[in-house]
């Protein structure tokens, strides 16, 4: 190698380090820049008041600032949300993985993939014209803005990790294990629940991981169909998630209401963390498993 | 032949610079006017803009929405030349060198589902709605069913305006809180039961404005004081600081009679 070609090679390696650094350093940067700024109204309000208060008042004259109510809305949206587009989203991601003829299998692909990219300022505007007063009309609500309201629209917007990457693994699992249960005298249904989805139960598990991150950080669509009132999370009460909270009142914010709006930020980030965490690990046990 | 054409472009492009400058010196008013504020004073500002940038060619105008108090905020910080609040300033903020002059009038309206057989509320009955005395819309001259109360977010000017005028500060039992005036009328018109508060400019027909002690929300009942739910939309400046030369044109022109025509086109009430 002449000493051209490897100053060459140097420099490329360096441009793709810097490029890679890049990366690294906004992470670092946001994250120092959350901690930062939301440490200060926690400190001022006291973290026992922040985490567990339950009134969020931010503008009245004696404001309080309990963010109690949209740590448990978020909590239970996300779980909701889990509940309903799990199973959804795992028997399709079997029926596309292990059943579907070629042709289903590429259209319904499609619609999942087109699923994916419809921005979710549209799921928030459909919800607001279709589902709020269609849960108001069949359960007879004085107002269909509510949790159930958000639940509905998170479950179908995890929809497309779940079945993507569910479809992901379950395609992985090696052919001789489905043949050796097949040749023992199983049928094809009880192969690929007994076999198939054992075998593929960690990706399943890092699909439902990567369904709860999007749910969590969802902050447009649901804002616009869950009514944004801090109250404690109820099925047909108007609530608000972790997100909506700084999203609706960051732009008109002042003073001690804005650095806790970062501190709320701060604790949505470190819900993050803990699910990327999660994630993580069950991709490392996939690898090990 | 691709270098020719490079140099070409080049040339073309100094030339363009240079004759820009030239057109600076010029006495020709040139410059940017930056607005940043209230997301209500959308349509006002917006005409207010186009019509002074047709009239000055080398001036641009931009507004940035982002609420009344992020745009007091960013005249403070000298991030704009202007900043639009549809709020009085506060002492404090007054007391941080800035000064208000208030540019127009703008009535919030009280809306309602078109359905609604309610055409008519007092000041004090719409109080007692919003701060969840009454409950259901028979008690308010309506049919029986429970009241659903939309209004905005905490810190929306509309929201400070309205409360502030029907002395329910703090005490609104809302059903939503929404981010935006099109969202409060999307989901009144949604709501056959629903009640909210939104700037008059913006108020379509796909809900019903109510009349407030019999008075209608009009140009001209807002502007004589008749209307009492109404609020001013005010132009934020520092008070030590001079407006550069294109911002300063800008706010005489905003002020002048000139102005009235299309501030009062774009719903608001002109101040002067």
């Amino acid at each position: 190698m002449g000493k051209h070609q490897r100053f060459i090679e140097n420099l490329i390696h360096g441009i793709f380090l810097f490029l890679g650094l890049v990366t690294v350093g906004c992470v670092l940067l946001i994250t120092v820049y959350l901690i930062l700024s939301g440490i200060p109204a926690i400190r001022q309000i006291g973290l026992l008041d922040f985490l567990l208060g339950d009134t969020w008042e931010s503008t009245a004259k004696e404001p309080s600032f309990g963010i109690l109510p949209f740590i448990l809305t978020s909590i239970y949206g996300t779980a909701g949300a889990i509940l309903f587009g799990v199973p959804v989203g795992f028997f399709t991601a079997v029926y596309l993985a292990k059943l579907a003829p070629p042709k289903v299998k590429a259209v319904v692909e499609s619609a999942v993939s087109l699923l994916a990219g419809i921005p979710s300022v549209v799921y928030g505007l459909v919800g607001m014209l279709v589902l709020v007063p269609g849960i108001r009309q069949l359960f007879h609500v004085p107002d269909g803005a509510s949790l159930l309201a958000a639940i509905i629209v998170l479950a179908i917007m995890i929809l497309p990790s779940i079945i993507k990457v569910s479809v992901t693994a379950l395609e992985a699992v090696p052919q001789e294990y489905e043949d050796a249960s097949l040749a023992l005298g199983a049928t094809p249904i009880e192969t690929y629940f007994r076999v198939s989805a054992p075998a593929a139960k960690s990706g399943i598990a890092a699909a439902v991981v990567l369904g709860v991150g999007r749910a969590i950080g969802e902050a447009m669509a649901v804002m616009m169909v869950s009514g944004n009132v801090p109250n404690m999370p109820s099925l047909f009460q108007s609530v608000r998630f972790l997100t909506t909270a700084v999203a609706s009142e960051m732009a008109y914010s002042s003073g001690l209401q804005r650095q806790a709006l970062f501190s709320i930020a701060l604790v949505l980030y470190l819900f993050v963390l803990l699910l990327n965490a999660a994630l993580n690990f069950f991709l490392k046990r996939k690898k090990e498993g | 032949m691709k270098k020719k054409t490079q140099k070409l472009i080049g040339l073309v492009m100094a030339v363009a610079v240079v004759a820009s400058m030239l057109a600076g010196c010029s006495q020709k008013l040139s410059g940017t006017v930056a607005t940043d504020g209230s997301t209500s004073m959308e349509n006002v500002i917006g005409a207010l803009g186009e019509a002074f940038m047709e009239q000055n060619d080398g001036v641009t105008f931009t507004y940035n929405p982002t609420g009344s108090g992020s745009g007091i905020k960013a005249v403070q910080e000298g991030r704009c030349d202007i900043g639009l609040s549809s709020r009085n300033l506060k002492d404090e903020e007054t007391a941080s060198g800035l000064t208000a002059t208030v540019l127009a009038y703008d009535g919030i309206a009280v809306i309602v589902h078109p359905d609604n057989p309610v055409a008519d509320l007092d000041v004090e009955t719409i109080a007692k709605l919003y701060t969840g005395e009454i409950t259901n819309w028979k008690d308010a001259g309506g049919s029986d069913a429970a009241v659903v109360l939309i209004g905005r977010e905490a810190g929306s000017g509309t929201r400070d305006g309205f409360e502030s005028i029907t002395g329910t500060e703090d005490a609104c039992q809302y059903r939503q809180e929404l981010t935006s005036t099109g969202d409060v009328i999307t989901a009144v018109s949604q709501n056959p039961d629903a009640i909210g508060y939104a700037s008059l400019a913006s108020v379509s027909d796909s809900v019903k404005a109510l009349t407030v002690g019999g008075v209608a929300p009009t140009e001209d009942t807002v502007k004589d004081g008749s209307y009492v739910i109404q609020r001013p939309f005010v132009l934020v400046t520092k008070t030590d600081a001079k407006l550069s030369e294109a911002a300063q044109a800008f706010f005489d022109f905003a002020t002048s009679a000139d102005a009235s025509d299309f501030i009062s086109k774009a719903g608001a009430v002109a101040a002067n």
